[in-house]
């Protein structure tokens, strides 16, 4: 172990933390504050918020983009909600006690102060989305109304319809849109990071590629916060949008930002099916569906009778029999590895047998199709777009597939990379979720980077560099980096091979998807690891980048993307072989308990795996650095959902 | 299960803003469960390994809610199905044998970068004009202290709904973008939160769009074309809003001057 992983953990009882904390950092007097550079890259909630509010502070802030406007981001997907301590429905919430459904949900891999915090400063969020204009779902009195979601037994979740995560996204566009109109905040959009720069050993700045003329360029500041979202594209199929990717923490990543627990990925349970080869990306209906959907399977195996025919006495809605207190409410990795169980049984059902039923019919009943086409429509509507089936006449068909990405940078207390000078905001650190992430969290977790934790903290870091000037862009620092980013592009558009960037991007997600996916054992992990070093090596023997790199070109774009995915993927899988226990949405079949749930080892792995960065040979090149786990304010159970 | 189906492709192909561009026919054969973009994606897949250039477009969700995809299908923005943006859009809304121009965004406002992806960077331009509350971080009230009837919530939201695709203005027999700015302002304008502002944004807002699109004759061919079926009666809400803002402003105006 060579690096320093102290996660500066302020003093004091867990309530008192951040408010200490507040206190004791340093600050940047707003006079001073237009004396300061910062590039924040990404335009998601973390990074639209953060960019927003450190414009609004007096900061001078550059933020970047690949997508064409900072509205487009992946955020803008979410679809259920957002998580917060509010109590509105009076049903025994508190901030505490979303922080522990937090910790228990994350299967005690998180760490207890950045959670609580992050339930500390959730109710913070709804205050300032609603004063945005952000149009939550209201009671008829006029208050905020609030849903139930998975892993929770009280009602904390805002909505806005089934199109949460547009909303709130707007809503930091929007601010965002205002500092850029007051001249605050500097936009370049269509623009990717393809390096991150350092000078004496913190970060100074970022090397991009404009993605209009193909110009890479060199962006210098006082500091770098990344906000680039998650990693699940590794897996080529999944319900994130297209071009999100892992090049810009991967890249951190090769410039010494360790790199945390990159096996945990979350296995969303309600996603529709893949229909056939052509498949491109995996659609998901928001898991509130599961409030009012049961999930069943035929008893029978290859029973394709249709839905309608199969009586009730032969259905078996195998989570309300396993799991009577939570049943279709259990968490995301508990309801997608019992889909996987029936389905690897033989009772999957559809046209291809690979989903399970979520049925509404019980629920029209009790409540008439108006209440749950009022809940549900813009959902209902979108799956018969896509599957050409009525959910109100027959049952949703649904399967697990890839959601969530919990690995990420590696960060302390403060969102501070190994890297000084670097931060990670949103999915592309690894905070607050542990092994697996509850729903409507992730949305409460890129606004409290966003608007509230990284402004904050930044500051403290800002302090100590008041009267210097950002490192000039003609230092060999920015210089060499220009050109080792050159020599990639040029060495892609060179190799003139006979497969498309898709065609290995696919190859490496059917590995990863079915070794290092639901549910992983030593024989498929080791298997992974022989495999992803072919395919990297075939990619660049023989991939075919058309086109001109010194303009437009979308093939490119993908390479250099998919380039750094074969690289991660490596360290993911030796993450997961490494961890031999199960824990959250990382399950080793080694290591579970008689009844088949996921068994946890806090004697030997309550740490967090924070992987160096150690040569081009990434599975035995990669050094393991471990941040103890310690927890002085929840007693570590075996989670049961029973 | 799936049927194929045999098409023929009429695609615009452009290299870049300042060239001229044409038609090109490719053939080819697609399952009619795949989605418009997938078809897309494998035609581009048998272009490149038959050493051409794929067809540009632009998408990223797949899922119809960012607003990155968008182009003409035989003339309609988005294509055949109502309230649908092209990447929801199936084939199976196709039959065999079908040829299908596809054709971007055509519109001043939106300059075409290559083949069938267009420049909106208008729309960023008219949001950062007033399209928002200015509420500072750490500003607000506690969120409950307004109450909002449900009905000015659900309104609001109807609002909020648009992807900012820009098919309103590629339907537009003028390149309008009232549709777009109208539901943006009146999403503000129509919740208590947002009255400060109401009259400056509504100037504002209208203002900048003037400077790059074209005027509003009432066709009502955007709320057609919108796939988050936004209602025109934003865009009557907006003109009223507008006027009134020209007397609300002057007024204002006057106060400045005596103060
Ligand atoms: C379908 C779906 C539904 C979901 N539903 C919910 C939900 O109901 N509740 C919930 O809490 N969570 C939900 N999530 C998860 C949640 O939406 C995401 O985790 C969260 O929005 C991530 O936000 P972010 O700001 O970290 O990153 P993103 O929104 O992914 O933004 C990343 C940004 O970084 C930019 N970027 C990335 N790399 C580069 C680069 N190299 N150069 C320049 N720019 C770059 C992108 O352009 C983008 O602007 C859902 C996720 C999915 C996929
Ligand atoms: S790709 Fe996002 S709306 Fe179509």
């Amino acid at each position: 172990m060579t690096l320093n992983l102290d996660a500066h953990i302020p003093e004091g009882p867990l309530a008192d933390k951040w408010t200490n904390h507040k206190f004791d950092l340093n600050l940047v007097a707003p006079n001073n504050r237009r004396k300061f550079e910062v590039i924040v890259v990404g335009t998601g909630l973390a990074g639209a918020g953060a960019a927003a509010t450190l414009g609004e502070l007096g900061y001078n802030v550059k933020v970047f983009t690949y997508h064409d406007s900072p509205r487009r981001a992946h955020s803008i997907a979410a679809q259920g909600g957002i998580n917060a301590a509010k109590n509105y429905r009076n049903d025994g919430d508190s901030i505490f006690r979303l922080f522990y459904d937090t910790i228990k949900g994350g299967d005690y891999r998180s760490r207890e102060a950045n959670v609580y915090r992050l339930a500390e400063v959730s109710n913070n969020i709804i205050d300032q989305a609603t004063a945005q204009g952000v149009p939550f779902a209201r009671e008829y009195g006029g208050g905020l109304d609030n849903r139930s979601f998975g892993g929770a037994q009280v009602s904390r979740t805002f909505y806005a319809r089934g199109q949460t995560g547009q909303q709130l996204l707007l809503g930091a566009y929007q601010a965002l849109a205002r500092q850029i109109h007051l001249g605050t905040v500097t936009l370049y959009n269509r623009t990717e990071m393809l390096d991150l720069v350092l000078h004496e050993g913190r970060a100074v700045g970022i090397t991009t590629r404009d993605l209009l003329n193909g110009e890479v360029s060199s962006h210098s500041g006082h500091a770098v916060l990344m906000a680039t979202g998650g990693y699940g594209n590794v897996y080529f199929l999944s319900t994130n949008a297209k071009a999100c990717n892992v090049t810009a923490t991967w890249r951190a990543h090769r410039k010494g930002a360790a790199f945390a627990n990159p096996s945990y990925t979350q296995i969303h349970p309600t996603c529709i099916p893949p229909a056939d080869e052509f498949q491109s990306k995996l659609t998901l209906m928001s898991e509130s569906l599961r409030n009012d959907g049961r999930i069943w399977v035929p008893d029978a195996e290859a029973d394709n009778r249709a839905a309608a025919d199969i009586p009730e006495d032969e259905r078996d809605y195998y989570l309300e029999r396993k799991y009577p207190s939570f049943g279709n409410l259990v968490p995301r990795d508990v309801a997608s590895r019992n889909a996987k169980t029936v389905v690897d049984e033989g009772r999957g059902i559809g046209p291809l047998n690979n989903g399970v039923y979520l049925d509404f019919g019980a629920a029209m009943e009790r409540f008439g199709v108006d209440t749950i086409q009022e809940r549900y429509g813009n959902l209902f509507d979108m799956y018969e777009r896509i599957t050409g089936e009525n959910p109100y006449e027959v049952p949703m068909r649904i399967y697990p597939a890839t959601h969530y990405t919990m690995g990420g940078l590696w960060v302390d207390y403060n969102l501070e990379t190994t890297v000084p000078g670097l931060f990670a905001l949103g999915e592309a650190n690894f905070s607050d979720h542990g092994a697996n992430r509850l729903g409507a969290s992730a949305l409460m977790q890129g606004l409290a980077d966003g608007y509230f934790v990284a402004p904050t903290t930044l500051a403290g870091y800002l302090a100590d560099w008041l009267g210097t000037d950002p490192v000039p862009i003609d230092d060999p620092a920015f210089t060499e980096s220009h050109t080792e980013t050159q020599d990639r592009i040029n060495r892609l558009m060179s190799i003139n091979g006979t497969h498309t960037v898709d065609h290995y991007h696919r190859e490496l997600g059917k590995v990863i998807w079915e070794d290092c996916g639901m549910s992983r054992n030593r024989a498929g992990l080791e298997r992974a690891l022989v495999e992803i070093p072919q395919i990297r090596e075939q990619f660049w023997t023989d991939v075919k980048v058309p086109g001109d790199p010194n303009g437009w070109n979308q093939s490119l774009e993908k390479a250099l993307r998919v380039a750094d995915f074969m690289e991660m993927a490596e360290l993911k899988v030796r993450d997961a072989l490494h961890r031999e226990e199960s824990c959250g949405g990382h399950f080793r079949e080694e290591h579970q308990t008689a009844e088949g749930e996921a068994q946890r080892d806090d004697e030997n792995f309550a740490y967090v795996a924070a992987w160096e960065y150690g040569g081009e040979d990434i599975q035995n090149d990669a050094v393991l650095n471990k941040e103890p786990l310690e927890f002085d304010n929840v007693s570590l159970t075996q989670r049961s959902y029973k | 299960m799936s049927n194929m189906l045999n098409l023929t492709l009429k695609v615009w192909r452009q290299d870049g803003p300042d060239t001229a561009g044409q038609f090109q026919t490719y053939k080819t054969t697609v399952a009619d469960d795949a989605s418009f973009l997938e078809m897309l994606d494998y035609v581009n897949e048998e272009l490149i390994e038959a050493d051409e250039i794929p067809i540009s477009f632009d998408h990223d969700c797949r899922e119809g809610i960012c607003g990155s995809c968008g182009v003409m299908i035989d003339g309609r923005a988005h294509g055949p199905q109502k309230g649908t943006a092209t990447c929801q859009l199936h084939m199976r809304q196709f039959s065999d044998g079908d040829t299908i121009e596809i054709e971007p965004w055509r519109a001043a406002g939106f300059p075409i970068i290559k083949d069938l992806v267009v420049n909106r960077a208008a729309f960023d331009r008219i949001i950062e004009s007033g399209g928002y509350i200015s509420v500072t971080t750490g500003a607000a009230e506690e969120a409950n202290a307004i109450p909002i009837p449900k009905h000015a919530a659900d309104a609001a939201m109807d609002a909020a709904a648009c992807i900012g695709c820009g098919a309103c203005v590629a339907a537009c027999p003028n390149s309008a973008a009232n549709l777009f700015t109208a539901a943006k302002m009146q999403q503000l304008n129509m919740l208590p939160q947002g009255q400060a502002e109401r009259y400056t944004r509504s100037n504002d807002m209208v203002e900048r769009m003037e400077q790059f699109f074209g005027s509003c004759t009432n066709y009502g061919e955007c709320q057609e074309a919108c796939p988050k079926e936004i209602t025109i009666d934003f865009i009557a809400m907006m003109n009223r809003d507008y006027v009134k803002s020209q007397l609300v402003n002057r007024r204002r105006l006057g106060e400045k001057k005596v103060g």
